[in-house]
């Protein structure tokens, strides 16, 4: 006698997400797009990166991160931006773009004679 | 004042209440995507939140109660608590109370279903429960006005988010609006007992202390007209509806259920942790 024994992963789909790739895996047709989240705090003046999730539209993605990110009372505002909107600097590029900066110590405020009065700096 | 009917109402909304919070809770770490998996916990333990403070509000009703009262409430009162000698506790309405001893809504007893059938129930509760919440915290009755004043902002947001998903669905996929047709079939049925009041619930608002429920019926019909028009579903016509819950007629769903969540009480009663 023949049992098949079917093992669920994570969401219960089944045959979408059997090992193996035996079910019909298809990841960008099914998932969600990948959205940022940044999140401000009560007391923060700027909006942080939290992190990411997934959803459909921007007014899932701001509900999804109320669920995900503000459980604790992390944050009294939120900003979502798709992931793919977000342009970032190739790290192929971080000696031509940062190392250039090492050997400027002018650049640092350090170099004013401050009187003797100022003692909070 | 008496205070059995309200101590039955008081019951009826903690049963109805825990059990949206059991049933959600069975999606925790099944959830359909990881991000609606932690919506709908946070749901589920909002719920639990105000059945939990709803619970400590009936068990004090019945531990100030005249000893006339109590004979009147003991028919609702578990029989295992009575040889703990000592005064009644939330847990022991949630864990110890038999089938019939439970009021809540025949609505929140169903299995959770699929995700269709979930998003669809919470809507139908949660627009039934914003309405009665906002009432609530304008009641006589400080205690209940402050669980109201509490639980209004948390419902706000449940209906928020399954309205959402009421249309998602329906105006979904072919998929996703027969399941949500479908759900609505088999739900369609228990939405008629949320406005039709108990005898002990039309004391209580005799008493002043709530509103009457039929008179949810109307604004809740409104806000159901206007999420399906959006879903692209039909209001289903008048029909018989399901009655029974908060009398202590339940479905056959409710032994499965009271068996799984009060298992560890009533195997180990009075267990901490």
């Amino acid at each position: 006698m023949n049992q098949t024994i079917i093992k669920y992963y994570y969401g219960d789909y089944g045959d979408k997400e059997m090992p193996s790739g035996a079910g019909q895996h298809s990841p960008v047709a099914n998932e969600w797009p990948l959205w940022e989240v940044f999140i401000r705090s009560k007391q923060g003046l700027d909006h942080k990166h939290v992190g990411s999730l997934h959803a459909a539209d921007a007014r899932m993605a701001i509900e999804n991160a109320r669920d995900v990110y503000t459980r604790r009372q992390e944050g009294v505002s939120i900003w979502v931006v798709e992931s793919k909107y977000i342009h970032a600097s190739n790290p192929d590029d971080a000696e031509s773009f940062y190392e250039p900066a090492n050997d400027k110590v002018y650049r640092h405020p350090t170099f004013y004679d401050l009187p003797d009065e100022l003692t909070h700096m | 004042m008496p205070t059995t009917e309200l101590f039955l109402y008081t019951l009826q909304l903690a049963d109805s209440t825990l059990l949206m919070g059991q049933r959600h809770s069975e999606w925790t770490g099944h959830g359909p995507v990881l991000e609606q998996d932690i919506a709908i916990t946070n749901i589920a333990l909002d719920y639990l939140g105000q059945s939990r403070n709803l619970y400590q509000y009936a068990a004090s009703l019945y531990n100030n109660a005249p000893e006339t009262e109590k004979a009147a409430m003991d028919k609702y009162i578990p029989r295992l608590w009575k040889s703990f000698q000592r005064e009644l506790q939330e847990d022991d309405l949630a864990f110890l109370r038999e089938e019939h001893q439970f009021l809540n809504v025949l609505l929140t007893e169903l299995p959770r279903g699929d995700w269709a059938f979930t998003v669809l129930k919470e809507f139908f509760y949660s627009a039934f429960l914003m309405n009665l919440y906002q009432d609530l915290l304008h009641s006589t009755d400080n205690q209940l006005a402050a669980i109201g004043e509490k639980s209004v902002k948390e419902v706000s947001y449940h209906l928020r988010w399954s309205s959402e998903w009421v249309i998602r669905l329906g105006d979904g996929t072919e998929e996703s609006n027969t399941r949500l047709n479908n759900a609505l079939a088999d739900i369609w049925m228990f939405t008629g007992e949320l406005f039709v009041p108990a005898a002990y619930e039309q004391i209580v608002v005799q008493q002043g202390v709530i509103k009457d429920p039929q008179l949810y019926k109307e604004p809740w019909q409104e806000k159901v007209r206007t999420i399906f028009q959006q879903a692209l579903l039909d209001v289903p016509t008048p029909s018989w509806m399901q009655h029974g819950g908060k009398e202590g007629r339940h479905t056959e769903h409710m032994g499965y259920l009271l068996a799984e969540m009060q298992q560890l009480q009533r195997t180990y009663p009075n267990a901490t942790w």
